[in-house]
């Protein structure tokens, strides 16, 4: 064993699934690495119980629901959500015996509704072609003209980032003394505000933060007008050093690369992720870059893109990948 | 000439196309330099004080130029601008 890596025997013993969420493990990257003394770490959070980083946001949604009192018996929770987030929500609220309904756009992979069902969940679909947005519209009218629905919002709850100040930088924190760029994908903006906070409180300006975002392809930009956008409440630009769009071509090239020359076998934003962590590194002499693994890959299966070529991929402008 | 990259949202306001080109060294005088050409945009690109609306946004080639300098940022012969609606992202 290398001096400089460290292995843990066990990642740990816990009360229960929901306990077991976090302390995920960082993996270097040797063979994307452009220079030798650039290390690019990807920090598996696809290693999380549902196997997605939204395991900790739904962990802390929830927590703050009760911590509030927010929760009455009758009343099930309502969140707009694309898939990861609702299946943790899932899990979760399965556990703990809450009625939940998710709010998810129609055009999304086929997994997704089906981990939402494994795990109980109602699903209510919103118009593929409105995309995310719509999801969120939608929910956002249901929650106002039904009190029965408690709404945890992770587009605007400080619980989302919360979860990532608080966890993932930290175990960030613990295993890097130096970090020069942190990448993560931009979708509410949890985990770019919460970990970039904590990163920037500890580590001053030496670390960048640097945003991937989808660049949604036409047929789901379905916007009446540009007023019909969306920004979640919680994302600050300020906090950001560079906010850079992938492609939906791109992000599925790079999710193949990640399985084909690292053996991570990743969801799409992880892919697109890593196309930003590596050109981030290409620019450095020296230094860490550790980026984002959301989520695994199993809910994209049905989608081929781990087995054919991207150019062969369906609908690939039309749906949503991340 | 910069070109830009127009969204569907946007295309009537510019006659039905994809991509227009405009002139102008810095992103802000680009797209006022669009705007001029094609005034249906002005009210949907800019805010009454002249900023960016918020629900838009501009990239320099695939970089958010609010986390650049904005409308100051500098715009070379070989650029794209890609204006995109904000959007609340998918797969969360």
């Amino acid at each position: 064993m290398p001096a400089d890596l460290r292995n843990r025997p066990c990642g740990g013993r816990y009360g229960d699934i929901v306990q077991a969420i976090g302390n995920t493990p960082l993996v270097e990257l040797k063979r994307l690495s452009p220079h030798p003394g650039v290390r690019i770490w990807a920090k598996l959070e696809s290693a999380n119980p549902t196997g997605s980083i939204k395991d900790r946001v739904a962990r802390a949604l929830i927590e703050d629901l009760e911590s509030r009192g927010a929760i009455a018996p009758g009343q099930t929770i309502l969140e707009p959500t694309s898939g990861n987030t609702g299946i943790s929500l899932a899990m979760i609220c399965s556990r703990k015996g809450y009625p939940l309904k998710v709010v998810m756009p129609d055009n999304v992979t086929p997994e997704r509704t089906q981990l939402l069902q494994m795990y109980g969940a109602q699903i209510v679909y919103s118009p593929g072609d409105q995309g995310s947005n719509g999801a969120v519209a939608m929910a956002l009218e249901m929650a106002e003209r039904d009190s029965s629905y408690v709404m945890p919002y992770q587009y605007g709850n400080p619980a989302n980032p919360g979860a990532h100040y608080n966890g993932t930088a930290v175990e960030i924190l613990e295993e890097l003394d130096e970090i020069s760029a942190f990448v993560a994908g931009l979708g509410t903006g949890g985990t770019l505000m919460g970990t970039g906070r904590r990163l920037r409180e500890e580590l001053g300006d030496a670390v960048k933060i640097v945003a991937a975002e989808p660049m949604q392809g036409e047929p789901v930009q379905g916007l009446r007008s540009l007023d019909d956008g969306f920004i979640p409440p919680i994302i600050d630009l300020s906090l950001l050093d560079r906010k850079i769009f992938v492609t939906n071509r791109d992000a599925i090239v790079w999710t193949r690369k990640l399985l084909d020359e690292e053996g991570i076998f990743a969801g799409v934003s992880s892919g697109a992720i890593a196309s930003i962590a590596v050109r981030i590194a290409k620019e450095m002499d020296e230094g860490n870059v550790v980026f984002i693994v959301c989520d695994d890959g199993w809910k994209y299966l049905s989608s081929g893109i781990y087995t054919r070529p991207v150019d062969e991929i369906e609908n690939l402008d039309a749906t949503v990948w991340w | 000439m910069a070109t830009i990259k127009i969204p569907p949202v946007l295309r009537s306001s510019v006659g039905g196309e994809k991509e227009v080109q405009a002139s102008g060294g810095t992103v802000g005088d680009v797209l006022r330099s669009l705007s001029d050409s094609h005034p249906a945009t002005e009210s949907q690109l800019f805010s009454g004080d002249g900023q960016l609306n918020r629900y838009v946004n501009v990239y320099l080639n695939d970089e958010d130029v609010r986390v650049l300098d904005g409308l100051d940022t500098s715009v070379g012969e070989s650029d794209t601008l890609v204006i995109l609606p904000a959007m609340a992202g998918g797969g969360r």
